[in-house]
């Protein structure tokens, strides 16, 4: 028989989980293509290298050898066209390459919302290993970049103001919302993380919009003018960082159908038969539950590929993702996330909120007011463990137990301060009065 | 510029000194010059002043160039810039200090005359200049393992009160930093120094660190000393039972309990110095698996060597001299406790080694029996082929001298900060040893939490790919992990927590991750 060709365009976490567990399960000839890397890298930690933690050799997982001796065969390549029929990629160098059973796996590109000069020199998001790589050219220190402005308050968003200064670079940072990640956080730790930014002396404009990016007379960008007030800023990078969507632009000339991503089902494939598509760029026909149809996540990417490995290799299983979970950093202030928490509770939900007197440290919690059905928990400053929520949620605690048993979930390190307590009091406080 | 030739090339703010760093920097500098132009013999007296202000002046240096590095700054993590600058990233003064610092225990070790130490005669040079400090405390002149202490002791407390500084949010961090410097402070320097004051014509007690354990200790069991315990009556005895106990039972017990970090990075002079003068140096270490090969076989071969050499040593003398046990009944002793470990872990923990580990374990084994083999055999005059004294100087020159100092501490700037705890030090090796099979110690990975950004393996001092683990989401089990807790300070999603737990379920290999799927986690976790 003949050995069956997977080919995985992208070596993102999607593809490369993949691609792993296929070579355990299977000897498929399995090949990896990549126009951004030739090896995988973490993109999470790209801002690592900016920052000097980290050089770039330490944000791959694996070492070089790795791929050779698991017969993971690596292509550095752009990949054009996509013809379904003959089962064929084209490259943008004109060679061709033929696949039996094909992942689409390429990731996100950043948004640009039209914004007059967004294609200008010194604009730049931050996605990709050439964005790093512009980014380091355009802001090496404090003379060259004397200052930059950041669009869109979302996760990138925090950590290039992180980033850039940690070079002295100074930042002026507009977020549309209300508070930082106000569009998915609560006001309570949206503005727990404002607070932290500006202490990190990060200029941050709330409630605040891009009119255009201005530029000099070489197309490099000299300002930009905020739509609220008019205000002209000078800086010399601008940041747009207002989310990611799906890199499928090369995919319109073939016959894969497309929405914002590629389109798939529980299955994870596409419109066009032995065509699937894991990670950022595939779109759910059908929502998970809460889980919006793209979503452009670490574990989310990982799991899709888990998942498909198994059905490329004979067991057929449909994507079921278990209990939503998620974790990041703003600055100093780590966040983890189990369950689900809105920025306002649901219909028949409820929250309890505490925060520490440091201001630094907090938990909201999420439950349903009829039956105290425990719905999720955001979490600052302190470490919770994945297994212990994962396993409440499974079972549908309530919330009384889930507050009972918070020092059994607790991660943070040995000898730091446990908080239990006073969160605990604070709950049979406000139980109260809420029965009054 | 390709980010893969390095962006730290490039010359940017971070690495630039704030004038209140450089100005610290200098006044640290000014103390050591003080010492170093004493080596010249230029008359710096009263020597009690001229003493008193290098030392001042170094550890005055080293608190303003803390409080001008991290006190403006919020709490968290301080890592920025750290593979920008010259001296944390192999650059030109990496390669100056280790210069300096290799220079340093060379004449430290081989060439002491140089600084002052007069076989005939009262000292000069940098070794009179703290004779008044020694006789405060011992009533003795110093020497040049004086003038190294105090060093090494103000190191610790200078580059402690640091870490302190840096890792000011973290309380693992701070506790164990405060227990490095508490047990140099005062079981490595001024305990012994003071016990010294008690010796007398009749009573004489070797200088004994309590916590420098055999085998780091490697010449606790040397005729002479172990004469000097015995001439000082219970006391002595009792010290010598100590050292017996601390190698056999003490340590055995508490490395169950809280793993090998008890002693590495709580207790341990070496770590003391690497946990604080050699921070700004843990990610220059090798995460490669062929580095984790060469420690395998290197530190390994060294506790083998280690055994060897002291059970020679000790044989020798008790098979000529008078004492208590015979040579024959002490060889019988040692092969029969290495048998009982050795059938032990072959019994009950063969699963848990690696092929290698086992082929190794087998090899040494049978190396020792034949050695003594050979020795009942009557075949050699002397003891295991070569003479008891050559085995003890050449262990002590290769190991103890060059390993631990001049490549150990001496190659920080270039190697990283614990070469010696994880290349060479045969103590580390045993313990390690005892917390991969027999102890309630790891890292514990949150569920399915890892993003594989890598800061914990950079940051790992023992060159451990924390990573490979953690983002299978498996728990941390390696002999060589000394407990820093940098991993887990670094990690910055929460993802690693240090902890002892009941010994079932500690290493827990997983294929897929939790947050998927929870049949498909039941079903290709348990179909391995």
């Amino acid at each position: 028989m003949k050995q069956e060709h997977i080919v995985i365009i992208g070596n993102g976490i999607s593809g490369v989980t993949l691609a792993r567990h296929i070579r355990k399960l299977s000897d498929k000839r399995i090949t990896i293509i990549s126009s951004e890397s030739e090896h995988f890298f973490s993109r999470t930690a790209l801002m690592y290298v900016y920052m000097g933690h980290m050089k770039w050799n330490h944000l791959k997982p694996y070492e070089d050898k790795f791929w050779a001796k698991n017969r993971l065969e690596l292509k550095q390549a752009h990949v054009k066209h996509v013809d379904t029929q003959q089962k064929q990629l084209t490259f943008e160098s004109g060679e061709r390459f033929a696949y039996d059973r094909l992942v689409i796996a390429c990731g996100s590109k950043y948004n640009k919302f039209g914004w007059p000069g967004q294609d200008a020199k010194g604009v730049i998001g931050l996605v990709n290993k050439q964005d790093l790589e512009e980014l380091e050219e355009l802001a090496p220190n404090n003379k060259a970049c004397k200052r930059a402005v950041i669009i869109g308050g979302g996760l990138i968003g925090v950590e290039l103001a992180e980033m850039l200064s940690t070079r002295n670079i100074p930042v002026t940072f507009l977020v549309r919302e209300k508070h930082f990640w106000n569009n998915v956080l609560p006001a309570e730790e949206a503005q727990l993380i404002d607070r932290h930014i500006r202490e990190h002396h990060i200029d941050l404009r709330l409630n605040t919009n891009l009119e255009e990016i201005l530029t000099d007379d070489n197309g490099k960008v000299k300002s930009v003018k905020i739509k609220e007030t008019g205000e002209i800023l000078d800086c010399d990078l601008v940041g747009l960082t207002p989310g990611v969507s799906p890199n499928v632009d090369f995919l319109n000339s073939s016959s894969i159908e497309l929405n914002r991503g590629v389109l798939v089902n529980r299955m994870l494939e596409t419109s066009e038969p032995d065509v699937y598509a894991i990670g950022d760029c595939a779109e759910q026909r059908e929502p998970i539950w809460n889980r919006p149809p793209v979503e452009a996540v670490w574990y989310t990417g990982r799991m899709m590929g888990e998942t498909l490995a198994q059905t490329l290799c004979g067991n057929t299983m449909e994507y079921k993702p278990g209990h939503w979970f998620n974790s990041a950093k703003f600055f100093d202030i780590e966040y983890q996330t189990y369950g689900w928490v809105f920025p306002k509770p649901k219909e028949g939900h409820t929250d309890f909120y505490w925060e520490h007197e440091d201001g630094k440290k907090c938990i909201h919690i999420h439950y349903e007011k009829e039956s105290q059905q425990f719905i999720g928990i955001n979490t600052f400053g302190i470490r919770l463990r994945h297994e212990v929520f994962d396993h409440w949620l499974t079972k549908n605690a309530t919330v009384d137990e889930v507050i009972e048993n918070l020092g059994k979930a607790n991660f943070d390190p040995e000898f730091f301060k446990n908080y239990e307590n006073q969160i605990q009091n604070k709950f049979k406080e406000e139980s109260k009065t809420k029965a009054i | 510029m390709s980010a893969d030739v390095n962006m730290s090339v490039t010359g940017n703010a971070p690495e630039q000194l704030s004038v209140q760093q450089k100005l610290s920097t200098a006044l640290g500098l000014a103390g050591l010059l003080i010492m170093s132009l004493s080596v010249f013999n230029i008359g710096f007296q009263p020597k009690i002043l001229w003493l008193t202000l290098s030392l001042v002046f170094v550890a005055a240096g080293i608190i303003w160039y803390t409080k001008a590095s991290y006190t403006h700054k919020p709490e968290g993590i301080k890592n920025d810039g750290v593979y920008f600058k010259s001296l944390t990233n192999r650059g030109f003064w990496a390669y100056i200090l280790g210069l300096v610092f290799t220079g340093f225990y060379i004449v430290l070790y081989f060439y002491p005359s140089l600084l002052g130490l007069n076989s005939e005669g009262a000292n000069t040079g940098v070794v009179a200049l703290f004779d008044p400090l020694s006789k405060a405390l011992s009533g003795n002149p110093a020497s040049q393992w004086f003038v190294y202490g105090t060093l090494y002791t103000l190191a610790i407390l200078g580059f402690g009160f640091k870490f302190l500084w840096k890792y000011r949010h973290n309380s693992y961090q701070r506790l164990r930093t405060f227990s490095v410097m508490f047990f140099q402070l005062g079981f490595a320097f001024i305990i012994p120094e003071v016990m010294a004051r008690l010796n007398g014509d009749d009573f004489s007690l070797p200088y004994y660190n309590l916590v420098n354990i055999w085998p780091l200790n490697y010449y606790n069991f040397e005729q002479y000393r172990v004469d000097e315990f015995i001439s000082a009556g219970t006391v002595g005895i009792g010290l010598l039972i100590f050292g017996v106990l601390s190698i056999l039972v003490i340590t055995p017990i508490l490395t169950y309990k809280y793993g090998k970090r008890w002693y590495c990075s709580w207790v341990c002079g070496c770590g003391g110095l690497a946990e604080t003068a050699g921070d700004p140096f843990r990610h220059l270490s090798d995460k490669s698996q062929n580095a984790w090969k060469l420690e395998r076989w290197l530190v390994h071969s060294i506790v083998v060597f280690i055994v060897i050499s002291t059970t020679a040593v000790v044989y020798s003398y008790l098979r000529y001299d008078d004492y208590w046990l015979s040579g024959t009944a002490f060889l019988i002793s040692v092969a029969s406790l290495l048998t009982v470990v050795f059938a032990w872990v072959m019994v009950y923990k063969r699963q848990e080694l690696q092929k290698d580990a086992k082929y190794a374990a087998i090899g040494f084994f049978v190396l020792i029996l034949a050695l003594i083999g050979l020795h009942f055999s009557g075949m050699s005059n002397n003891i295991f082929i070569l003479e008891a004294e050559t085995l003890r100087s050449s262990y002590a020159f290769a190991v103890g001298a060059m390993f631990s100092g001049v490549v150990g501490v001496g190659f920080y700037p270039i190697f990283g900060n614990r070469v010696w705890c994880r290349f060479g030090c045969p103590m580390a090796a045993i313990l390690g040893f005892q917390q991969r099979l027999f102890s309630k110690f790891r890292i514990t990975t949150n569920g399915g939490q890892c993003i594989s950004c890598g800061n914990c393996s950079t940051y790992c001092e023992m060159g451990i790919d924390v990573r490979a683990y953690a983002q299978k989401g498996e728990n941390i089990v390696r002999s060589s992990c000394v407990g820093c807790g940098i991993c887990a300070s670094v990690c910055p999603r929460g993802v690693l927590k240090l902890e002892n737990d009941t010994p079932a379920g500690r290493i827990n290999s997983k294929e897929i991750l939790l947050g998927n799927d929870v049949d498909l986690m039941d079903l290709v976790n348990q179909n391995k």
